[in-house]
C-alpha cells in the first residue's frame, strides 16, 4: 500500500514537473531568441543561438532605442503606482461615505458603480477619449484621473463590502472622542481597511500595468507605456524587427515576475478575493 | 476659462442628448445641432484668443513615413533653433495613418500640418484642408497639375515625387549572364523589356540559384497585415492604369478611376502573371509569406540573398542601413514592372506621388501661418533643401531645387534617369483613385489567402471587383 | 454620526464621483446617444435613428462573423480552461511535495499583459507551423486554436487557484467520514468534492466567460484578424470599425451598444444564478 502510493506520488510529481516545464517554456523560448540575430528568429525559434546567430545584446539596444523603452518603463511605473495610490485612497473614502450615509442618492451611486463594472470598455472608448481630450486630460496626470473613474466601480464595490462588516461602534466611539469625520476616517477606519486595501491595490496594479487600449487612446501618440511600446514595434518604423521584439518582450516580463515573486501571497489572495466578490 | 466653456458645451451636449433620448425620436435633430453650435462657439472663442497672442510658437506635423521619422526629429531641432517655433512631429505607425489622423484631428491640439494621399484623401478631409493657392510653395511647384485641387482652391501640395519598379542587384544579374549554361537569350538585365523575357530569365535563375549563391530570385512577397501595400496598392496600380487608360473621356487615369463606379479588372491576368512570378521564384515558401514584412524583404535584398525586390526609391535608406549589406551603390538598378501587356516595351517606372501637404483649416490663423512658413522653409531655404535632398531623399517637385540639389542616392537617380529616357512613358500613379483603404486591405488579405491556397484567383478577382463597387458606393454616400 | 458625515460629501465622495462622471457616466450616455447618429467628432452628430444598427448587421458579414467566432471561441475556452484548472487543482490538493512551487509557476502567465502574451505565442505558433511551411495566417482555424491555447496558458493558473481555495474549504472531517463509511475515491469526488466546489465552478465559468468574450489585446497581437478578418473577435471588430474607417464611427458605436447588451446579459445571468444559489443554501 505504502509503496504503491509512493510510486503514484512520484508519477504525479513527474507529471507536474513536466507541466511546469510546458508552462515556463514560452517565456524561456522568448528569452533564448532575444539573443539571436533578427533573421534567425522567425524561422527557427526552437534552436539555441549558435556562434553564427548569436547577437549579444544588440537586440536589447535596438529594442530599447526604437521603442523608447526606458521612458516607457518610467511612465508605466509612475502611472501604475500613482493611479493605484489615488484609487485606493479616494475609493476607500467614497465607499465609507456611501455605506455610512444612507440615502437614496448614496445607494443610487453604489448601484451606478456596480453597474460600471459590467460595461465593456469598447462601449465608452470613443466618447471617453474625446472627453479626455476636450478637458485637457490627455496627459499623464489626466490619465491617472481617468483611471480613478474607471477603477472606481470594482474598488468602491469591494471597499463597501468590507466596510459593511466593520461594527459601527468603533467609529461612533471615535466621533464621540471629538474627532471629526476626516480624523475618524484616517485614524480609525482606514487602518482597519488594510487587508481589503491590499487586495484592491493588487487588482488595480495588474489591470493598469497591463492595460493597452485606454492609455493608447488617451495618451498613446505622445507617451508610450510598456504595452504601447511593444505594440508600436509591430508596425511603427515601417518594419517588424523580430530581434528587438524579443528583447522588448523579455524586458516587459521582468518587472511583472519580480513583482509577483516579491508579493506572491498577497497577489494570490487578492485575485481570489477579487474573483469571489466580483 | 475656455476650458470651462468647453466643459460646459460638452456637458450641455451630453444633457441634450439625454433629453433627446427621453423624447425618443420626435424632434431629434434640433437639440443635437444646438449643442454642436454651442461648442462651435466655444472653439471659435479659443481661436480668437489665441490669435491675439503674438505668432504661434508651436506647430504639429503628423508624419506619414515611419522610415524617416528620425530625420524629422533633427529638422525640428534645427528649425526651433533658427526660428524659435517648436515643431512637434508625431509619426503614425505603418498602415495606421488615417486611423491616427481621425483621432488626432478632433483633439484640442490637432495636427496643424498633415498629409492627404490625393483626391480620395481630400474627400475625407476636405473640411480640414486650407486653401493653399496663395502660398509661396505652390508658386514654386513645377507641375501645377500634380496638386490636389477643387474648384479654384489648392488643398494639397505634393512634396515628393517617387518612383517604383523592380529593384535589382546588377552584381548578381551579371553573374547569371556570365553563366556558361544560361538559357536566356538576352545578355544583360538592361535588355529585359517585357514579361516573357523577364520570366525566362527569372525562371532560369531559380534553376541556377545555387550557382548564383542566392536563396531565391525575388525577396519575400510580404503579406502581413499592414505590410502588404507593395501588392494591394503599388502592383495593383499597373492593371488599373491600363484599364483606365482605355477610358479616353478623361485626361488622366486617376480621374477616370475616380469616376468609375465599377471596374472590370480587365488586366487581372497580367497582375497574376507577375504576382505568381514573384511568389514562385521567391526566397520564401508561399505558406510563410503571411509572416514577412517589408523590412524582411529589404534585408534579404541587402544581404544578397535575392536578386530582385519590388519597391520604390524611398527604400534605399532601408537597404543601405542593414548590417552586413553586400549591395554596392553602383549595382542597384531599377527595371519597370512588366506584366505581359502588349506594348510594354515602352513602359517605364511608376512615377507619381501620394504625399501632399495639407494645412489644418480649423486651427488658429497664427498656427496656419506658422505651418505654411515651415513647409516653405523646408523646400526653399538652403538648410531645408539640404535636408530634403540628402537626408529625406525626396525628389522635390519645386523650382527652388537646382540639378546639383537633386538627391544623390542611386535609386532616386535611377528614377530620374528612367523618366528622361526617350520613348519610355512613366506609368502614372493610378492607385490614388482606389476607393478606400478598406478596398486595399481586403485586396491584400485576398492575396494572402491566394498564396496560401485558401482562395482561387477567381475569388481574388471577385473580391477586387465587388470591393471596388461597394466601397465606391459607400464613399459616395 | 450620519449627520456629521453627510456634510463632508465634498471631501469623501466628490473626487471619485467627478472622475467617475467624466470618464464613465457621461461617455456612456453620450455613447448611447451617438449610436443613433452619424458623427465624426462628437459635436457634429446628426440623428439617423436605427440606421447604424441596421448597417452593423447588414453592411457586410464581418460583425456577424466576429460574433460567431467570439461565441465559438468563448465556449471552447471556457470548457478547456475549467477542465484543466480543476484537474490541476485536484492534483495540487493531494498534499504532494512542492505543491507551492507548482502553484507559483502555473500562476505566472496570468500576470503578463495581453499584448506581450500575444507576441510570445505568435512566435511559438509560427515556429511550430514553420515545419509545415505555413503560418498562423494560413487558416483561421490556426488563429482560433492559437487563441484558445493562449487563453488556456493565461487563465488556467488563475482558475486553478480559485478551485484550490474551493476544495480546501471542504472540511476534512466530511471526507474522512465518507472514507470510513467505505466510499470509493470516485464516489467521494462525485458526491462530495464536485457538489461542494460548485460555487467555485460558477465563479470560474463566468470569469472565463467574460474574459474570453471581451478579449482584445491578445487578439490584436496574435492575429490582428488575419486572414481576411476571419479571426477578428467582437472587441477588435468594434475597434476597427471606429478607427479603421472614416465615416463609420456611428456604426462602431452601435456595435459597441450591442456588445454592451450582450455582456450585461451574461452578467445578469450570473447574478441570477448566484442569488438563486444563496437562497438555496
Amino acid at each position: 500500500m505504502q509503496a504503491k502510493s509512493k510510486i503514484r506520488n512520484t508519477f504525479l510529481i513527474a507529471l507536474l514537473v513536466l507541466l511546469s516545464v510546458l508552462f515556463l517554456a514560452p517565456a524561456f523560448i522568448v528569452l533564448m531568441n532575444s539573443f539571436k540575430n533578427r533573421f534567425s528568429i522567425a524561422d527557427e525559434p526552437f534552436v539555441f543561438p549558435t556562434t553564427d546567430t548569436f547577437a549579444g545584446i544588440n537586440n536589447y539596444i535596438n529594442g530599447i532605442t526604437k521603442t523608447g523603452f526606458l521612458s516607457a518603463a518610467g511612465y508605466s511605473v509612475f502611472i501604475t503606482i500613482t493611479s493605484v495610490a489615488v484609487i485606493v485612497l479616494f475609493t476607500a473614502m467614497t465607499a465609507w461615505y456611501i455605506t455610512r450615509v444612507k440615502s437614496k442618492f448614496t445607494s443610487g451611486l453604489y448601484y451606478a458603480f456596480v453597474f460600471s463594472m459590467i460595461v465593456p470598455f469598447q462601449m465608452v472608448m470613443f466618447t471617453m477619449s474625446k472627453m479626455a481630450n476636450l478637458l485637457g486630460l490627455d496627459n499623464i496626470f489626466g490619465l491617472i484621473f481617468i483611471y480613478l473613474g474607471f477603477g472606481a466601480g470594482l474598488s468602491v464595490f469591494m471597499f463597501a463590502g468590507f466596510v459593511k462588516s466593520i461594527p459601527l461602534e468603533i467609529e461612533e466611539a471615535s466621533m464621540i472622542d471629538s474627532c471629526n469625520p476626516i480624523q475618524t476616517f484616517f485614524l480609525v477606519v482606514f487602518p482597519m481597511l488594510k487587508p481589503i486595501a491590499i487586495t484592491v491595490a493588487i487588482l488595480n496594479t495588474m489591470w493598469i500595468w497591463n492595460d493597452y487600449l485606454l492609455p493608447y487612446l488617451v495618451i498613446g501618440t505622445k507617451y508610450r507605456t510598456i504595452p504601447i511600446a511593444v505594440q508600436y514595434l509591430r508596425g511603427g518604423y515601417g518594419s517588424k524587427d523580430m530581434g528587438a521584439m524579443m528583447a522588448v518582450l523579455v524586458l516587459a516580463m521582468i518587472p511583472v515576475i519580480i513583482f509577483y515573486l516579491s508579493c506572491q501571497k498577497h497577489i494570490i489572495k487578492g485575485v481570489t478575493a477579487g474573483a469571489v466578490k466580483g | 476659462m475656455n476650458k470651462v466653456s468647453k466643459v460646459l458645451a460638452f456637458s450641455l451636449a451630453a444633457l441634450m442628448s439625454l433629453s433627446t433620448l427621453a423624447a425618443c425620436s420626435s424632434a431629434p435633430a434640433a437639440p443635437a445641432s444646438s449643442a454642436a453650435a454651442s461648442s462651435e462657439a466655444a472653439s471659435a472663442e479659443v481661436s480668437s484668443q489665441a490669435a491675439s497672442a503674438e505668432g504661434a510658437k508651436e506647430i504639429y506635423y503628423l508624419n506619414f513615413k515611419p522610415e524617416i521619422a528620425s530625420v524629422y526629429d533633427e529638422i525640428a531641432k534645427d528649425y526651433e533653433a533658427e526660428t524659435g517655433v517648436k515643431l512637434n512631429v508625431v509619426t503614425a505607425a505603418s498602415g495606421t495613418y488615417e486611423q491616427t489622423l481621425t483621432s488626432e484631428i478632433a483633439k484640442d491640439e490637432a495636427p496643424t500640418i498633415f498629409q492627404i494621399n490625393g483626391p480620395v484623401g481630400y474627400q475625407n478631409w476636405k473640411d480640414y484642408c486650407l486653401d493653399l493657392k496663395d502660398t509661396e510653395l505652390y508658386k514654386h511647384l513645377t507641375d501645377k497639375s500634380l496638386a490636389v485641387t477643387s474648384g479654384d482652391g489648392v488643398y494639397g501640395i505634393p512634396y515628393a515625387i517617387e518612383g517604383y519598379g523592380i529593384i535589382y542587384n546588377n552584381a548578381i544579374m551579371s553573374k547569371y549572364f556570365a553563366l556558361p549554361n544560361k538559357k536566356a537569350k538576352v545578355s544583360s538585365a538592361a535588355e529585359i523589356n517585357n514579361f516573357a523575357t523577364l520570366k525566362e530569365v527569372v525562371e532560369d535563375m531559380t534553376a541556377n540559384a545555387k550557382a548564383l549563391g542566392i536563396k531565391g530570385v525575388f525577396a519575400s512577397t510580404s503579406l502581413t497585415t499592414g505590410e502588404d501595400w507593395r501588392w494591394q496598392t503599388h502592383l495593383a496600380n499597373i492593371p488599373f492604369f491600363y484599364e483606365f487608360k482605355e477610358n479616353t473621356a478623361f485626361p488622366s487615369t486617376v480621374l477616370a478611376g475616380l469616376d468609375a463606379k465599377e471596374i472590370a479588372f480587365k488586366y487581372s491576368d497580367n497582375y497574376k502573371n507577375i504576382f505568381d512570378l514573384y511568389t514562385n521564384n521567391s526566397c520564401t515558401k508561399k505558406g510563410l509569406l503571411g509572416s514577412k514584412s517589408v523590412d524582411d524583404s529589404m534585408a534579404e535584398f541587402a544581404l544578397g540573398n535575392v536578386a530582385m525586390v519590388q519597391n520604390g526609391n524611398w527604400a534605399w535608406g532601408q537597404i543601405s542601413k542593414v548590417d552586413g549589406n553586400t549591395v554596392k551603390e553602383a549595382d542597384v538598378k531599377f527595371m519597370p514592372i512588366y506584366t505581359g501587356v502588349s506594348g510594354e516595351e515602352k513602359q517605364g517606372l511608376c512615377v507619381g506621388t501620394e504625399n501632399f501637404f495639407a494645412i489644418n483649416s480649423k486651427v488658429s490663423a497664427d498656427k496656419q501661418k506658422a505651418s505654411i512658413d515651415f513647409i516653405n522653409w523646408l523646400f526653399t531655404s538652403d538648410k531645408g533643401k539640404s535636408y530634403v535632398s540628402t537626408k529625406l531623399g525626396f525628389i522635390a517637385p519645386f523650382d527652388t531645387f537646382t540639378d546639383a540639389e537633386k538627391p544623390s542616392d542611386p535609386l532616386a537617380k535611377e528614377v530620374l534617369a528612367w523618366s528622361s529616357k526617350k520613348d519610355i512613358n512613366n506609368v502614372a500613379w493610378t492607385f490614388a483613385a482606389f476607393p478606400s483603404q478598406k478596398f486595399k486591405d481586403d485586396f491584400g488579405a485576398a492575396l494572402l489567402e491566394y498564396v496560401q491556397g485558401g482562395k482561387t484567383w477567381d475569388d481574388v478577382k471577385k473580391v477586387v471587383i465587388d470591393g471596388w463597387k461597394t466601397e465606391r458606393a459607400a464613399a459616395a454616400k | 454620526m450620519q449627520k456629521a458625515l453627510k456634510k463632508y460629501f465634498a471631501f469623501f465622495a466628490l473626487p471619485t464621483l467627478l472622475a467617475f462622471l467624466i470618464s464613465f457616466v457621461i461617455p456612456f450616455l453620450m455613447g448611447i446617444y451617438l449610436s443613433f447618429t452619424k458623427f465624426k467628432t462628437v459635436t457634429d452628430a446628426k440623428w439617423i435613428g436605427f440606421d447604424n444598427y441596421i448597417q452593423a448587421f447588414t453592411a457586410n458579414k464581418e460583425f456577424i462573423n466576429s460574433l460567431w467566432f467570439t461565441f465559438r471561441f468563448t465556449v471552447v475556452s471556457v470548457i478547456f480552461i475549467n477542465l484543466f484548472a480543476f484537474l490541476l487543482a485536484l492534483l495540487l490538493t493531494k498534499s504532494l511535495r512542492g505543491t507551492n512551487v507548482f502553484r507559483t509557476i502555473f500562476f505566472i502567465p496570468n500576470l503578463i499583459g495581453g499584448i506581450v502574451l500575444g507576441y510570445i505565442w505568435q512566435l511559438i505558433i509560427n515556429g511550430v507551423l514553420y515545419f509545415f511551411d505555413v503560418t498562423i495566417t494560413t487558416d483561421p482555424n490556426y488563429g482560433f486554436w492559437g487563441l484558445v491555447v493562449l487563453m488556456n496558458w493565461q487563465l488556467i493558473g488563475y482558475m486553478m487557484v480559485i478551485y484550490i481555495a474551493g476544495i480546501q474549504n471542504i472540511s476534512g472531517d466530511l471526507m474522512d467520514a465518507a472514507a470510513v463509511d467505505g466510499a470509493s475515491k470516485g464516489q467521494i469526488l462525485r458526491h462530495i468534492t464536485i457538489p461542494l466546489v460548485m460555487p467555485s465552478v460558477t465563479i470560474c465559468t463566468f470569469l472565463t466567460l467574460t474574459n474570453s468574450f471581451k478579449l482584445f489585446d491578445q487578439n490584436l497581437a496574435l492575429t490582428a484578424g488575419a486572414p481576411s478578418r476571419q479571426t477578428e473577435m467582437l472587441a477588435l471588430n468594434i475597434y476597427n470599425t471606429f478607427y479603421g474607417r472614416v465615416g463609420y464611427e456611428g456604426v462602431g458605436q452601435a456595435k459597441a451598444v450591442v456588445f454592451f447588451i450582450m455582456v450585461a446579459a451574461i452578467a445578469f445571468i450570473q447574478l441570477y444564478l448566484t442569488r438563486k444559489r444563496e437562497v438555496e443554501n
